[in-house]
């Protein structure tokens, strides 16, 4: 490291000091065994530092973070919602964290019971016939999704099926996910209300057509206000219709795919049902499929295989989909991340994720009409959870949608999602949930019209920005030319 | 806006160019400067590899983006440049000099003509900034 | 409760949007669909859901209810308590991916720290953020490796030693596509990984083994490593990261992809997850690895900063071009696998790996001491598993255990039935003599019983 360069806090290996010890762990209480010659490892090169150093260094670092539970996060199609602190212990409880998977099944009942009820709801919630749970992320539920496409049209004998289209707007990790399980991607452009391009889908939908993989709403935000026909066109060509689910917190208890005619959806537990993101990850992504689906999920998954005789209280089990495309991790999903969501549902019932729809759409439509009259909003109809605003103004020529997230960052916000979708100019992508107070509104949009005067009147302050912040902008040329990956790169 | 385009070079829609004197290939002023800083190219051919028209040889990358560079023309492979793995910054600054990324042996120069000479390749960079 | 809008608030706002009542804003859903009658419990208050939940979490028993013997790729280790008090800072665990570095220094830099963590343990140049689990890591490397040949090389060789649930997943992935998943005497775990050399050609993109393997078995790969290389293809190990606190690290047997399940750092059973995938390989294969990387560099102040770099090759820039889907990681599981290494450190790991070895070493003298049991593969090092056989069916043993407050070792017959008699029993810190010791007794007794 050049010497000018100034450390803010110091990394692991520099607070190491030859000798120091953070954990005791008892003498071991039996005849020492003999090392197997030849496979002991000579060095084993990790810092070395007590308990308080490490917990100083951690709570140090955690101070640079922006979070939900510091202030309003309207990061777009992330669902930045508050993570409710009760989920967190019942995810802590013994009784589920010290739960081996693979203790014999009449020991796990209440795990398998989580599991149970957790796909049962989710099949209420969502109109579909089946859930497994095991998928571990959102584009792990689209791997899943498309690999259950693609084994359902080979079970019948359609195995020329191979094209997947995806809407332009949609996330990139649709396409990668369809391309990842060996398919065809055919992007389909949209039309400018924001819609599918219905012409451009029908002149798709023929017999090589696996299926379409639709976000709704979609990453503008905006419902599909031809969802009847893309359903209907799909089908007619012997497709299926993929959700993804990013987005469902717009639509709890007001729609269900299911009902819409949708055949396999992904849902995101990190985002929709409050589960933490945790600086990313871990999520979870569980798939629900329609009545035809069921047997191609992975699994196992939690079922009732019996009734208790004398009180007939249900009896779980594991079972594996009988044409199940097979598991797509280890041992059952992130069990952890269940019952926080099933915390969840229980504790908002019916009503309460109905609520949770209304006030994210009410929310999102409140910041898209006080600020449509300061930013552009090129698809500027009634929106859902979210909307996508541009970042420029033609008399403010050298500012971009980056400098006006940057200094968001002053007034305390973490930046809405930037340059995606792709197909808005300096996209600026907010979504500010249900969990935000009119008066947290009030204060984004305040900041968000003096950041458009000065974009006019001081540009230079939006450039350097954010000013507050314990970091500046970093130098992400440098990282990527330079490529120290690891401290063991600074030897080099 | 205005890119620097040589008049003695031919170009693509996909914004490479090629020398039709020596066979060089590289990508184009106004694709650098789409890109912006480029930090990684990566030659996917070798040398004595036959391609074709529209075939990848190359990707280049920046901190925002990533590009492939297809054959402008069909041919062989004759050399790569190996330095522009440690120097990616001379795609920015030098884009139809040191970044030359292959020379190839062209099969066949009628498909030279299907090319857009140095006015019409500017005309189509312009076009684009509206 | 967590939407804090006022029905005056929410009067408010629908006036200054223009329309009447909250149903409006939903005027773009088919009518028909609006508003389906879910069929849900009633909403519960904090205390009636936290009563519920403790109901169903009080109808498992845990690890801690028995004297575990019970591994097979999750296992019983010791959690110090300052690993989860800062999983619990709400700066970390309410934050998104690091996409704004200027208000994401904490997480950045300890996944920098964890990929140099990572290094240090397998012997490699460079890690990712994080993957899944040690099942999708495997799956991952098998990707990585066919494009690390632009898929010229469709052949990757897996062991048949391999955890099952990996194998399982690595078929899932790609059976129907293009790359052949060959794994020689697949359905049976016991040969050693001579086995494989035959498979290897100059098709083949990958040759990979675990270490130590399902059977807990230990061997020197460096031959295996060389056949591998001899054919052009990449070399890979999946390994329990504890294990690498005594045992040669991949690195220095010519591994050129390390994955591992890194749930033994630090992360509770939790049922099977959430868990934490790790991969490492060759600095030259960076940009063929998936998942997030952060890079050091500096901010416009001067000081030291990290950020996601090599941005360029993930699905959200190539699309369909990306080599990889994979986008949200596990980073809170890193956070504790960091949290973990950095408590425990140099020495740290060293004893509790070798506490690890001596208990199990222990366990399997005692064990197959006994009438009637002996060890699977008595001339093959391992480190805290061994392959148990037993005089009769390793489920009617467990059945007995448990009345003995034993959870039994795992029934190998699960997966490959000729090993019907066979038990994989895993020994770590948590295990006690006196609980050793028991188990003996316990299994003595249930022979001699079905003797008599």
């Amino acid at each position: 490291m050049s010497e000018q360069i100034k450390i803010r806090e110091p990394l692991l290996v520099e607070l190491s000091s030859p000798g120091r010890r953070g954990v005791r762990f008892p003498e071991s209480d039996v005849p020492p065994a003999a090392l197997p010659a030849g496979l002991v490892r000579e060095d084993l090169p990790l810092p070395e530092l007590s308990e308080v150093d490490v917990v100083r260094h951690y709570t140090r670092l955690s101070q640079f973070n922006h979070a939900v539970d510091i202030d309003f996060y309207p990061l777009g199609s992330c669902t930045m919602k508050y993570n409710p602190k009760v989920n967190e212990d019942m995810a802590r409880l013994p009784g589920f964290a010290h739960v081996h998977p693979l203790q014999p099944e009449e020991t796990v009942q209440g795990a398998l019971a989580v599991m149970y009820y957790l796909q049962e709801y989710l099949k209420e919630i969502t109109g579909l016939a089946g859930v497994s749970l095991q998928p571990a992320a959102g584009a792990h539920g689209e791997l899943t999704g498309v690999l259950i496409i693609r084994a359902y049209h080979r079970s019948r004998g359609d195995a020329r099926r191979n094209k997947i289209l995806v809407p332009d707007s949609a996330h990139g990790t649709n396409p990668a996910s369809s391309a990842m399980s060996g398919m065809r991607v055919v992007e389909i452009p949209s039309d400018a209300r924001g819609n599918i391009d219905l012409a451009k889908l029908k002149a798709e939908c023929d017999d090589t057509l696996a299926g379409l993989m639709i976000t709704n709403p979609n990453t503008l935000g905006l419902f599909e206000e031809h969802i009847e026909e893309v359903v209907q066109a799909v089908h007619e060509a012997g497709g299926l219709v993929y959700g993804d689910g990013a987005n469902l917190n717009a639509l709890l208890g007001v729609a269900r795919f299911g009902d819409m005619g949708f055949d396999v959806v992904h849902l995101n537990l990190h985002k929709t049902f409050s589960t933490p993101h945790g600086g990313g990850g871990p999520g979870s992504g569980p798939v629900a499929v329609a009545e035809h689906l069921v047997d191609f999920l992975p699994g196992p998954i939690a079922e009732i295989v019996d009734h208790d005789p004398d009180d007939d209280t249900p009896v779980f089990g594991l079972v594996m989909p009988k044409r199940s495309i097979g598991r797509v991790k280890a041992f059952y999903g992130h069990f952890g991340v269940m019952v926080r969501a099933l915390t969840y549902i229980l504790t908002l019932g019916a009503e309460g994720l109905r609520q949770v729809a209304e006030d994210a759409v009410l929310n999102a439509n409140y910041l898209r009409v006080m600020l449509q009259d300061t930013y552009h909003i090129p698809y500027n109809r009634l929106c859902k959870h979210e909307f996508v605003a541009e970042g420029r103004w033609e008399d403010a020529p050298g500012v971009r949608a980056l400098d006006i997230s940057k200094r968001l960052m002053d007034f305390g916000f973490h930046p809405p999602t930037n340059y995606f979708p792709l197909i808005v100019h300096e996209a600026l992508m907010i979504e500010p949930t249900e969990t935000e107070s009119k008066r947290t509104l009030d204060a984004f949009i305040a900041a968000m019209k003096q950041i458009a005067r000065e974009a006019r009147e001081n540009p230079q302050v939006l450039h350097e920005a954010p000013h507050t912040t314990p970091f500046g902008r970093v130098d992400e040329v440098k990282a990527a030319r330079e490529l120290v990956l690891t401290w063991f790169d600074w030897a080099k | 806006m205005s890119w620097k385009v040589p008049a003695h070079l031919k170009y693509t829609k996909n914004d490479e160019w090629i020398n039709p004197a020596d066979g060089t290939v590289g990508i184009t002023d106004y694709a650098q400067a789409q890109l912006s800083d480029v930090v990684y190219v990566e030659i996917t051919v070798s040398e004595g590899d036959e391609v074709a028209q529209g075939d990848i040889v190359a990707t280049v990358e920046s901190v925002k983006a990533a590009a492939d560079v297809y054959a402008p023309v069909s041919g062989t492979v004759v050399a790569i440049n190996d330095e522009l793995a440690d120097t990616p910054e001379v795609v920015n600054s030098d884009p139809y000099g040191d970044a030359w990324m292959v020379r190839l042996e062209i099969a066949n120069p009628e498909e030279l003509d299907g090319l857009m000479d140095a006015a019409a390749y500017e005309k189509y960079c312009e076009e684009r900034e509206h | 409760m967590y939407t804090p809008l006022t029905p005056d608030e929410r009067q408010a706002m629908l006036q200054a949007i223009g329309v009447e009542r909250i149903e409006d804003l939903f005027a773009d859903v088919p009518a028909r669909y609006r508003y389906p009658k879910l069929n849900l419990p009633p909403a519960m208050s904090e205390m009636e859901v936290t009563a519920e939940m403790q109901n169903l979490a009080e109808a498992n028993l845990t690890v801690q209810d028995f004297i575990t013997f019970l591994g097979a790729g999750a296992y019983h280790h010791y959690i110090p308590a300052a690993v989860d008090h800062i999983l619990r800072r709400g700066e970390f665990y309410t934050a998104y991916t690091p996409y704004q570095p200027e208000v994401s220094q904490g997480t950045l830099h300890a996944i920098f720290e964890f990929q140099s963590l990572v290094c240090a343990l397998t012997g490699m140049e460079t890690a990712n953020a994080s993957m899944y689990d040690g099942a999708t890591a495997v799956a991952e490397a098998v990707n990585m490796a066919y494009h690390v040949f632009r898929g010229k090389r469709p052949k990757a060789v897996l062991s048949s030693a391999l955890h099952p649930q990996y194998l399982a997943t690595v078929h899932t992935y790609y059976d129907a596509s293009d790359r052949e998943i060959v794994v020689p005497h697949e359905g049976d775990p016991t040969p050693g990984p001579d086995a494989l050399i035959e498979a290897i050609d100059e098709r083949t993109s990958l040759v990979m083994v675990q270490y130590p393997d399902f059977l807990g078995r230990v061997y020197d790969l460096s031959a295996l490593a060389q056949a591998a290389h001899d054919k052009g293809a990449l070399f890979g190990v999946a390994v329990n990261p504890l294990a690498l606190g005594l045992l040669k690290p991949p690195g220095d047997f010519g591994a050129d992809i390390v994955t591992a399940e890194g749930q033994p750092l630090g992360i509770p059973l939790s049922f099977g997850g959430p868990y934490l995938g790790l991969f490492a390989t060759r600095k030259k294969y960076v940009r063929k690895m998936a998942g997030r990387i952060v890079g050091e560099t500096v901010d416009t102040r001067g000081q030291r900063a990290y950020v996601l770099t090599l941005t360029a090759r993930e699905q959200h820039i190539r699309r369909a071009r990306a080599t990889s889907n994979i986008c949200t990681n596990n980073a809170l599981m890193a956070l504790a696998a960091t949290v973990y290494l950095g408590l425990l450190g140099k020495d740290g790991l060293r004893k509790v790996a070798e506490i690890n070895y001596h208990k199990a070493h222990y366990a399997a003298q005692r064990l197959a001491s006994l009438e009637g049991y002996e060890l699977a593969f008595p001339e093959v090092p391992f480190f805290n598993e061994f392959t148990l056989k037993t005089p009769l069916p390793v489920a009617e043993i467990n059945r007995r255990l448990l009345d003995y407050g034993i959870l039994g070792g795992y029934d190998l017959a699960q997966d490959f039935p000729h090993l019907d008699r066979h038990m994989l029993i895993a020994v770590t810190e948590m295990n006690s003599k006196d609980q050793i010791d028991l188990l003996a007794s316990a299994l003595d007794e249930i022979a001699r019983d079905a003797a008599a």
